[in-house]
């Protein structure tokens, strides 16, 4: 089944949308040298397109479907009043440049939002700029750059960064003009404090540390760890990735963090959107604050006094994106924030991470599990069974999708072979966990029995594996590129 | 056992929460937790007190409306940001859950609604802009600007270091790109003041050092540059040209591509995106083919699948920082999904006829409202050239005395310009769209009147 390009309906002449007759008196148009030619966009009607986009949103899978359990990603429940509080037009209709006193709602809610923030990972000062996790975590190199260049100890130039880490992190460390130093995991799983402490120096500008780990595991030495690295005038940067397991268990700042980004796509329930829009605010410590971007919304006094305002921090960095970020990001979750509150959060982190154990338990004896014991939100699994020699972890995620689930995080992380990242999330209940559980059960059945099922799968799906060879090498990238015979 | 907090959005009963413990064999939640230090366990957190539905949309909507918004307001101001009118099939495409709460598409056979929409919005982007190549989206023109400023630098032979810019470019795009770029020892020139606004001056800054020349146009004022023979001047010391436009502009205006431009890039809010106070918002990136491995960001490709379908996958993610960490050639692992989605069907419905009508639509308003503000006593249209829909008025009085009158009668007048050139001492930017009406001109220029009076 598949869908052909919008450019395929377009016939001469139709058209999707009526525009007003033009009721000013019409001035002649630039000289020609200054006019486009052509504009060869589709010419479809309404309905047709319509139609096309409901067969193409047919072709996806969501979390509104079924289960998501992609691991570091946290795809739970995305509730429909954060959509509804969104798109109401006193948020959505107001334009960033309007003057502070009409637009007071959203600077109320703005630093409304900061405060949770603050309070929920106990952090001084926040910043909602950043537009993603991968900004937030761009920001917090920054600030910590910023640091340490205001101090005039300009020879830090190093990052520590754990070989579990995500690779936004190394790419973050390079934008900013550091080297990345690896640390390596230890048969725990966890930061080797031996191997951290050879590479302490007064040449290391921070670490970075995602808490917990993505193994899923809690880095349990983390007092030490931070201890270590400020010990050497370093400063923690914290990878707020896996946040959804500690809301209400632990406060960051109270680990030592330093600087910290938030997935509000992630632990604070805003939807992913296809890849984005979503929202990476950063928190800071009283040492890095006055370096966040900005500016950040302000109160006129203490007591959350009004008039509210825009202000940039002292020693900001600047700006990270034009105006104050996804704001309409930040409608969501500061809906999702004030419906649960910290009981409320408490007990999302509370089953997420039951959730995440429960599905360990059920699954370890199939899928060996090279850390196993108490998770937190998310666990590791090997996608290489013991009997099946020539099935892949691909195979078995591939073979998810016939069985109706969106596959697990694979092959990373990269220190776990044939990784399968499990992150079932707290809106899952039971029954559905049970039912994945024996989906990848059966799997493993089928994996010794009948492996040319999982070589050939998905065969349930719109489409069947793809040639990403051909994408490559073709490069077909807008339909202008396809050739007559295609 | 421990009390677990419900909400709607956790489903567990408390006797499930028993049997989930005891398969796998702990006794309560707390010791799910025994790996945190015990000093920092359990903190409590001081938020407010959790509402239901009814009550939190309440307040929501209380928040809302303190606001002044743009359905109220006859809105004059743009700047970056822009209000027009988003046909109600945008909202139907993108309220579809299918796209909304799925992830990024890395599992092309459960993705290619939003793989496929993805090739969609690239091929029409590439369209307007007249360029090779479109990414899948940055976060906003601002970042969009950043990443082709690094990418320049990474194009040029021994990584040349100094990057000329326009004074009207986006001032917050300006502040982005060196905000972005604090690691890499760059240079900036040519935006110190307005004498070097013409491209032709900028272009007299371009050395062989340079990496890159970006230049707005329309620019920040609405001016309308000729850009030809421009590239030609840059790419002599072996430079790039960036060129930041704005979408609906290139409804009628001549395209980036056509001017040997080697990246277009710019804010795709206009086209079927609220204003939303700022964000989100769509920055779109597009070059010359030559430098599509340099490209930061998602790219979709075409290609067939095992049965011998057209299928769509991201495509060259080789470049990309899950795969080359460090080497990557930005950290960016996302894009603007949805925002994408809204401006593929926004670009569709208005078509071929209709974009171009958009355009023409604010061409129109916009200078009709010129030319009634330049005959208010008073007031003078600084236009030196040709415009699209923004425009500079030197006011009688201080801009934000004039605003202010404005505001009385529910009218948003235009950006005050002299914080950012202060030469332009009581000069707004004002701009008009399609969603202005005759009225609501007749009404601004009343009241401008009344200021100067």
């Amino acid at each position: 089944m598949t869908e052909p390009l919008i450019i395929d309906l377009s016939e001469v002449g139709r058209r999707g949308v009526s525009l007003p007759a033009c009721d000013v008196p019409e001035t002649a148009l630039p000289p020609e040298t200054l006019l486009r030619d052509s504009l060869d966009l589709p010419e479809v009607s309404e309905g047709d397109l319509m139609r096309h986009f409901v067969h193409l949103s047919q072709m996806n899978y969501a979390v509104d479907i079924g289960m998501y359990p992609l691991g570091s990603c946290t795809m739970k429940y995305n509730p429909k009043v954060n959509e509804d509080a969104a798109a109401l037009p006193g948020f959505a209709s107001t334009h960033p440049y309007q003057p502070a006193e009409t637009v007071q709602g959203n600077l109320k809610l703005m630093y409304g939002l900061q405060e949770c923030l603050n309070a929920i990972t106990g952090f001084a000062a926040a910043s909602l700029q950043p537009a993603a996790g991968a900004q937030g975590e761009l920001t917090g190199a920054l600030m910590i750059r910023a640091y340490h260049q205001a101090r005039g100890d300009t020879q830090r130039t190093l990052m520590l960064i754990p070989d579990s880490a995500h690779g936004t992190n190394p790419a973050s460390t390079a934008m900013v003009g550091m080297e990345m130093v690896e640390i390596k995991s230890d048969a725990r799983g966890l930061v080797d404090l031996a191997d951290l402490r050879a590479h302490l120096s007064d040449r290391v500008a921070g670490m970075m540390l995602t808490n917990p780990n993505t193994l899923g595991l809690f880095e349990r030495d983390i007092l030490e760890i931070t201890r270590m690295v400020h010990d050497v005038g370093g400063l923690m940067y914290g990878d707020g990735a896996n946040l959804n397991a500690l809301l209400g268990i632990v406060r960051p700042a109270e680990l030592g963090f330093d600087v910290m980004h938030l997935n509000l796509h992630k632990t604070f329930s805003t939807p992913h959107g296809g890849g984005g829009p979503g929202s990476g605010p950063v928190v800071a410590a009283p040492v890095l604050a006055d370096f966040l971007p900005g500016p950040t919304a302000t109160a006129a006094g203490p007591g959350d006094k009004a008039p509210y305002g825009l202000t940039m921090p002292v020693q900001s960095i600047g700006r990270v994106k034009a105006f104050y970020g996804h704001f309409g990001i930040l409608v969501r979750a500061y809906t999702y924030i004030r419906m649960l509150g910290a009981a409320g959060l408490k007990g999302v982190s509370q089953i997420a991470v039951l959730n995440a154990n429960y599905l360990q338990a059920l699954l370890k004896d199939t899928y060996p599990v090279p850390h196993a014991g108490v998770c937190m939100h998310e666990f590791v699994a090997m996608g290489q069974l013991p009997d099946a020699s020539d099935v892949r972890a691909l195979d078995i995620a591939k073979r998810l999708i016939d069985y109706g689930y969106h596959p697990p995080t694979n092959y990373f992380p990269l220190i776990v072979p044939e990784a399968l990242m499990i992150e079932p999330t707290e809106t899952e209940p039971k029954r559905v966990l049970d039912a994945f559980a024996q989906a990848l059960i059966d799997i493993a059945r089928e994996a010794r029995e009948q492996p040319e099922l999982l070589h050939a799968a998905p065969v349930n799906s719109p489409v069947g594996r793809m040639d990403e060879v051909r994408a490559a090498r073709t490069l077909v990238l807008r339909w202008q590129d396809r050739t007559t015979t295609e | 056992m421990s009390s677990t907090a419900r909400s709607p959005f956790v489903p567990h009963t408390a006797a499930e929460v028993e049997a989930m413990l005891a398969r796998i064999g702990l006794r309560n939640l707390d010791e799910l937790f025994e790996a945190i230090p015990a000093d920092a366990r359990f903190p409590a957190i001081d938020l407010p007190q959790p509402l239901s539905e009814m009550e939190a949309m309440a307040e929501l909507r209380a928040l809302a409306d303190e606001n002044k918004n743009l359905e109220h307001l006859a809105c004059f101001l743009g700047a970056g940001a822009y209000q027009h009118y988003i046909p109600s099939i945008v909202s139907h495409v993108t309220g579809r859950s299918e796209f909304y709460t799925a992830y990024t598409p890395y599992q092309p056979e459960v993705s290619q609604g939003t793989l496929q929409s993805i090739f969609e919005y690239q091929s029409m982007i590439c369209e307007l802009t007249g360029m090779d190549v479109s990414n899948a989206s940055h976060y906003d023109g601002a970042t969009a600007a950043a990443e082709s400023v690094i990418m320049a630098v990474s194009a040029s032979r021994d990584k040349k270091k100094r990057i000329v810019l326009s004074p009207t470019l986006h001032p917050e795009y300006r502040e982005t790109i060196r905000t972005y770029t604090q690691g890499m020892d760059l240079t900036f020139v040519g935006d110190q003041d307005l004498s070097t606004r013409d491209p032709n001056a900028l272009a007299a800054l371009v050395d062989d050092e340079t990496a890159c020349l970006i230049v707005q146009n329309p620019d920040f004022m609405g001016r309308i540059w000729d850009l030809e023979g421009l590239a030609d001047q840059v790419h002599a010391h072996k430079a790039l040209l960036v060129v930041a436009c704005n979408p609906i502009a290139l409804g009628l205006l001549r395209t980036p591509g056509s001017l040997d431009a080697d990246v277009a890039i710019g804010e795709g809010q206009p086209l079927g995106i609220p204003p939303s106070y700022g964000g989100p918002g769509l920055g779109f990136f597009t070059c010359k083919r030559e430098h599509v491995r340099r490209t930061a960001g998602r790219i979709v490709g075409q290609t067939l699948d095992t049965r011998g379908q057209t299928g769509y996958v991201i495509t060259l993610a080789t470049r990309e920082q899950h795969i080359r960490r460090e080497r990557a050639t930005s950290n960016i692992c996302s894009n603007q999904g949805l925002n994408a989605l809204a401006a593929c069907v926004y670009m569709a419905a208005l078509g071929k006829q209709g974009l171009r009508e958009v355009a023409a639509l604010c061409y129109h308003k916009a200078h009709y409202a010129a030319q009634r503000i330049d005959q208010l006593p008073g007031y003078t249209v600084l236009a030196d050239g040709p415009f699209f829909h923004e425009f500079v008025v030197r006011c009688p009085r201080p801009v934000s005395t004039v605003n202010a009158h404005l505001l009385e009668q529910d009218i948003l007048g235009g950006l005050d310009l002299q914080p950012i050139y202060p030469s332009l001492t009581n000069c707004m930017l004002l701009c008009a769209t399609e969603v202005n009406t005759s009225a609501q001109i007749d009404r601004l220029v009343a009241a401008l009147q009344e200021v100067s009076a």
